[in-house]
């Protein structure tokens, strides 16, 4: 296509002193990979195929429903039961004639998200699960791409980009905000608590904006800050999102024990939220802020001798005043029972102000893991 | 002493309110254990808090018009 036609196309947006034909350009040459084509990801989409952004990715594994369709307008009754990321990649190309379209017609796993991620610039978060939300969390703290997330419940939504270094040097993930998952049946998601259509129609068309501040780096994009909207009483709220140090240790710290990591068992509700399992409770261990708990009767085999611990029964811990130091406290036990009953205990004493945690399995599992990695022949 | 408190999300239906103002806590474990104590499904509840719009991860003394939020996660999309 010859510029004149190209930037006829673009004219109204390159009027824009801030855009001008440099803005378009970058626009042009950037890659966005848009994860969830739902609710969010289809007015982001609209508007960054509509802005000219050069190559678009659309991840989604789902088909269309009729009751996606009062939110979902990228799709139309014909739709139903097609693939998203296919009909909306077919709609996008015929919107812009100028730009490539990837759809990928399948679920973001921790096997495929590495691979897919390294190719595009910027990753828009359309998810509606929070396996999916921290799973594409770390990945982009792994590969250092920013995250333009989003969120929805009901009538609120939430924007902020995250991952992305600010002026002063930081960067600030999820995991900085709530460090572990909860597990699915604390959050309801908007099958279960219901959504106004047109609110994600504001927030995802707020990432798109904020996607295209940052490819063209013009304004304050919402780096390290988290935006609230309210539609109901058009009330919006600024909040500051500093970097946390304790929660870095749970983002995976390499490509292998991110495709490792069990995203949807740390999201399920049949298991709980308070367990870790060895290799995250070994990160742990050289962190100051932890205060490790051995909850097990006085004179349990074995001896823990490999690390520091506090060492206070089950049967001593409730109604006993604790002044225990650390921002995480860790309980294990023989076999993990009785120190996921220590950690609820201790995670109702404490409420928010500490990450309370139960090592999976206990200090048996444990220690056959170490003793195995050591190599060595002794057995439990 | 007043703390006044914005309530986000889900969170908002255990309390009832979007809306909260609090009198003599001297710090948010405190302001905590009193919410849990008045709205006991509180405890079960995840959500971050802020002190005047920073999120914060410690404890944090408190001053008078001091306005907290209780953010939860959201997962919708």
């Amino acid at each position: 296509m010859s510029d004149n036609k190209l930037y006829e196309r673009y004219q109204r947006q390159m009027l824009l002193k801030e855009i001008g034909e440099a803005g378009q350009q970058k626009l042009l040459q950037s890659k966005v990979l848009v994860v969830g084509a739902g609710g969010l990801g289809c007015p982001a989409l609209q508007y960054l195929a509509a802005a000219g952004v050069g190559t678009i990715g659309i991840v989604d594994d789902d088909v269309v429903a009729l009751t996606n369709l009062h939110r979902q307008i990228l799709f139309t009754t014909a739709d139903i039961g097609l693939s998203k990321a296919e009909r909306a990649a077919a709609v996008l190309e015929k919107l812009n004639t100028d730009i490539k379209i990837n759809p990928y017609n399948f679920r973001i796993t921790n096997q495929n998200a590495l691979e897919l991620i390294e190719q595009y610039d910027i990753i828009v978060d359309g998810t509606d699960n929070f396996s999916s939300r921290y799973l594409l969390n770390d990945a982009c703290v792994l590969l250092n791409k920013p995250l333009v997330y989003a969120a929805i419940s009901r009538f609120e939504g939430q924007v902020a980009i995250l991952n992305c270094t600010a002026e002063d040097g930081k960067a600030v993930n999820y995991r900085d905000l709530f460090p572990v998952p909860p597990a699915d049946n604390e959050v309801m998601n908007c099958a279960v608590a219901g959504v106004l259509g047109v609110l994600p129609g504001i927030i995802g068309s707020m990432q798109a904006n904020e996607t295209i501040k940052l490819i063209t780096g013009i304004g304050q994009p919402l780096i390290n800050r988290l935006l609230t909207y309210n539609a109901l009483t058009n009330q919006s709220y600024e909040l500051l999102l500093p970097p946390s140090e304790p929660t870095a240790s749970f983002i995976p710290k390499d490509k292998t024990a991110f495709k490792n990591f069990d995203y949807d068992w740390a999201c399920s509700s049949e298991k709980s939220s308070f367990e870790i399992d060895a290799n995250l409770f070994d990160s742990l261990l050289s962190n100051n802020n932890v205060t490790i708990l051995d909850v097990r009767e006085f004179g349990e085999q074995p001896i823990v001798t490999e690390f520091s611990h506090v060492h206070i029964p089950l049967s001593e811990l409730n109604g006993k005043k604790l002044a225990l130091d650390g921002d995480i406290l860790i309980t294990f036990c023989q076999s993990g029972g009785r120190s996921l009953q220590a950690a609820k205990l201790l995670s109702d004493r404490f409420g928010n102000s500490k990450l309370i945690y139960s090592l999976r399995g206990g200090i048996a599992k444990w220690k056959a893991q170490a003793a195995k990695s050591n190599n060595t022949m002794e057995k439990d | 002493m007043q703390i006044n408190i914005i309530i986000f999300g889900q969170i908002a239906d255990i309390t009832g309110t979007n809306n909260l103002t609090v009198e003599n806590v001297a710090d948010t474990t405190q302001l905590v254990e009193r919410l849990n104590a008045t709205y006991p499904a509180l405890r079960n509840a995840k959500y971050a808090i802020a002190v005047d719009k920073k999120i914060i991860k410690e404890n944090t003394s408190l001053s008078h018009n001091n306005t907290i939020a209780l953010l939860p996660p959201f997962s919708g999309g």
